[in-house]
């Protein structure tokens, strides 16, 4: 677990990685564990929920942001707030539900009760106090937030860049991903959540490795349609990996489905057919029809924003580091806010087919990450190598921005950088 | 490819013999051993082909169709996942963590001529990498009788942490 010893000014931890090369303590050092959730969970933009899972006043869920047990909530004017789950008496945690509405968090061992906002509403028996103990002293800490297209975030760092900047070139990605709410918006359906015995930085590599698919997911690709294997030739369709700078990165699979509401005349696949039936039965006119299904089908991207948040095709996918060889990950399925049922439910299915403990995909996913934290051990000399590429196909990347071919590892050394960056900083 | 969009369906019995909670026992621990055996392809038989096996993601009465679940699985999906999981390609499943389940605390939940409804407790035991873990859960079973015996017609396996983080899970539970 991470110790709580303050970090030093500067750190050599951010040698551990050289170009295209990383040291195998990366995914092994308890104390590099420690120093990163101070040096990175405790100093940038971490994402903690989207906007609809705070659906209304006085809303909440409890998440964590690098080792800290967090509250974020929606209070009654609306306003969101990420607030520390620890009591300002003697450190309890407020509340220990996953989600809920609740206009008030008691603190179960002495009663000091807080506003959604984390206002300390009263203590109980307050004469025990001195005289100008004052409740408006001790709310909740709270932490910066911001919002960008659903996607709230929370820091501990009073001097982090705007949100907007930090998440720069990844923008114009989060709203592309959010055209799969078919101009109904995006709403979480549910998720799958699971750990694995790995560091966080092998998950993190993996949402822009398309290498991995063909050999890891055959079992996923075999139980698919011809028409859909094809879709998922992740490989094969002119795809590319581009660098958004501040460790974010997009790995472009499917170029097809980068726009969702582009060519929307193309036939339906056969996949979707029947659900394109039941919607035209429902009354849907045609245009609705293609917009909800094209929809439905997800994005042909994985968008990784650094440190803990991906956009992955169809669904978020967000990791919490536990200890250095323990990380947690959650699959949140998304659908169709206040679109029609019939789509979500197909949502629902396809999530479940790929994602989730029990999915097609996820299982041999982790089982291949536990192989990397078991084979770390091996070979203390011996580089973890993410120098994979050639150059991306011409007229996909942004002018400007590092690229690679849709195998390439550019995306990892991208986040390698803002690791890397982040440590010596 | 995937399970049907509309909500599970259940097989009509067919035979009107009353069925036992004993003979509804003897069907449930074949498949508990078909499944510690990793005897998917048998197991395949002892269902019918309107039946549905559920994982659900929340503990609770809701409804499967309208909710995300860890498993979700017709006729088509249960021999889509036996194929991958007897393939040899898929990783968390060559092999799979080893398992010794049992299943008990039966309560007959309802009784009719060619059918019953079997609520139980299952204690699940995997291994793999020097690792032992401990997987408890809730199961209901429909079980009706047909022309060729007792078949599974609904199995949902509620577990304890249904809503907590679990991990990769490369064997069926």
């Amino acid at each position: 677990m991470a110790t709580t010893a303050e970090p030093a000014a500067t750190s050599s931890a951010g040698e551990l990685f050289q170009g295209d090369r990383g040291d195998s303590r990366l995914y092994r050092d308890p104390a590099l564990f420690a120093e990163e959730m101070d040096r990175i969970f405790k100093k940038t933009w971490v994402w903690v929920a989207h906007a609809s899972e705070l659906a209304g006043p006085n809303t909440f869920k409890t998440t964590q942001i690098g080792a800290q047990p967090v509250l974020v909530t929606r209070d009654k004017a609306g306003k969101v707030n990420v607030l520390l789950n620890r009591c300002r008496h003697r450190a309890a945690t407020v509340c220990e539900k996953k989600r809920g509405r609740q206009s008030v968090f008691v603190c179960p061992y002495h009663g000091w009760s807080y506003d959604p906002d984390g206002t300390l509403r009263k203590v109980p028996h307050s004469w025990g106090y001195e005289e100008g103990f004052d409740p408006a002293q001790f709310p909740l800490q709270s932490l910066r937030v911001d919002e960008y297209n659903g996607m709230i975030f929370a820091t501990f760092n009073p001097d982090a860049p705007d949100l907007a900047e930090h998440l720069g070139a990844a923008r114009k990605w989060i709203d592309l991903f959010m055209k799969q709410g078919a101009g109904f918006g995006v709403k979480v359906l549910g998720e799958h959540s699971f750990r694995f015995p790995g560091n966080w930085k092998i998950q993190l590599e993996n949402t822009t490795d398309a290498y991995h698919f063909p050999i890891v997911h055959k079992t996923f690709l075999d139980s698919l349609d011809e028409e859909t294997e094809n879709v998922f030739d992740v490989l094969g369709q002119g795809g590319w990996v581009e660098d958004l700078g501040n460790g974010h990165s997009v790995m472009v699979m499917i170029p097809a489905l980068v726009d969702l509401e582009h060519d929307l005349d193309a036939p339906i696949p056969e996949r979707f057919a029947e659900l394109a039936q039941a919607l035209r039965d429902e009354g849907h006119d045609e245009a609705t029809v293609r917009k909800v299904v094209r929809a439905v089908g997800g994005t042909g991207f994985n968008l990784n924003m650094f440190p803990n948040i991906a956009c992955s095709m169809a669904f978020f996918r967000e990791l919490r580091p536990i200890s250095v060889s323990e990380t947690e990950v959650h699959h949140i399925a998304i659908g169709l806010d206040g679109g029609p049922e019939l789509a979500n439910r197909m949502r629902l299915r396809l999530h479940e087919h790929f994602q989730g403990p029990l999915g097609f995909g996820t299982p041999d996913d982790a089982e291949g990450w536990e192989r990397v934290q078991r084979g770390v051990q091996a070979g203390d000399d011996m580089p973890i190598m993410v120098n994979r590429g050639v150059a991306a196909p011409q007229g996909t990347a942004e002018p400007g921005h590092d690229a690679g071919d849709v195998s390439s590892e550019t995306g990892m050394r991208a986040a390698y950088r803002m690791w890397k960056r982040m440590m010596q900083g | 490819m995937t399970t049907s969009i509309f909500a599970p369906t259940t097989a009509t019995p067919r035979v009107a013999q009353v069925i036992t909670l004993a003979e509804a026992q003897a069907l449930i621990w074949q498949e508990a051993e078909l499944l510690d055996t990793l005897g998917y392809k048998a197991w395949l038989d002892l269902w019918t082909a309107e039946g549905y096996y559920v994982i659900p993601t929340e503990r609770g009465d809701g409804d499967p169709v309208v909710q995300l679940n860890l498993l979700y699985d017709d006729d088509a999906m249960r021999r889509m996942r036996v194929k991958r999981l007897t393939s040899g390609f898929a990783m968390a499943s060559s092999p799979p963590a080893r398992t010794v389940r049992t299943v008990s605390r039966f309560v007959v939940a309802a009784s009719e001529p060619g059918l019953i409804a079997v609520r139980g407790a299952q204690i699940l035991v995997e291994y793999k990498y020097d690792r032992t873990r401990i997987i408890a859960a809730d199961v209901t079973y429909r079980i009706v009788a047909t022309d060729d015996g007792l078949k599974l017609d609904q199995k949902v396996v509620t577990l304890i942490n249904a809503d907590d983080p679990l991990h990769g899970i490369g064997y069926l539970l």
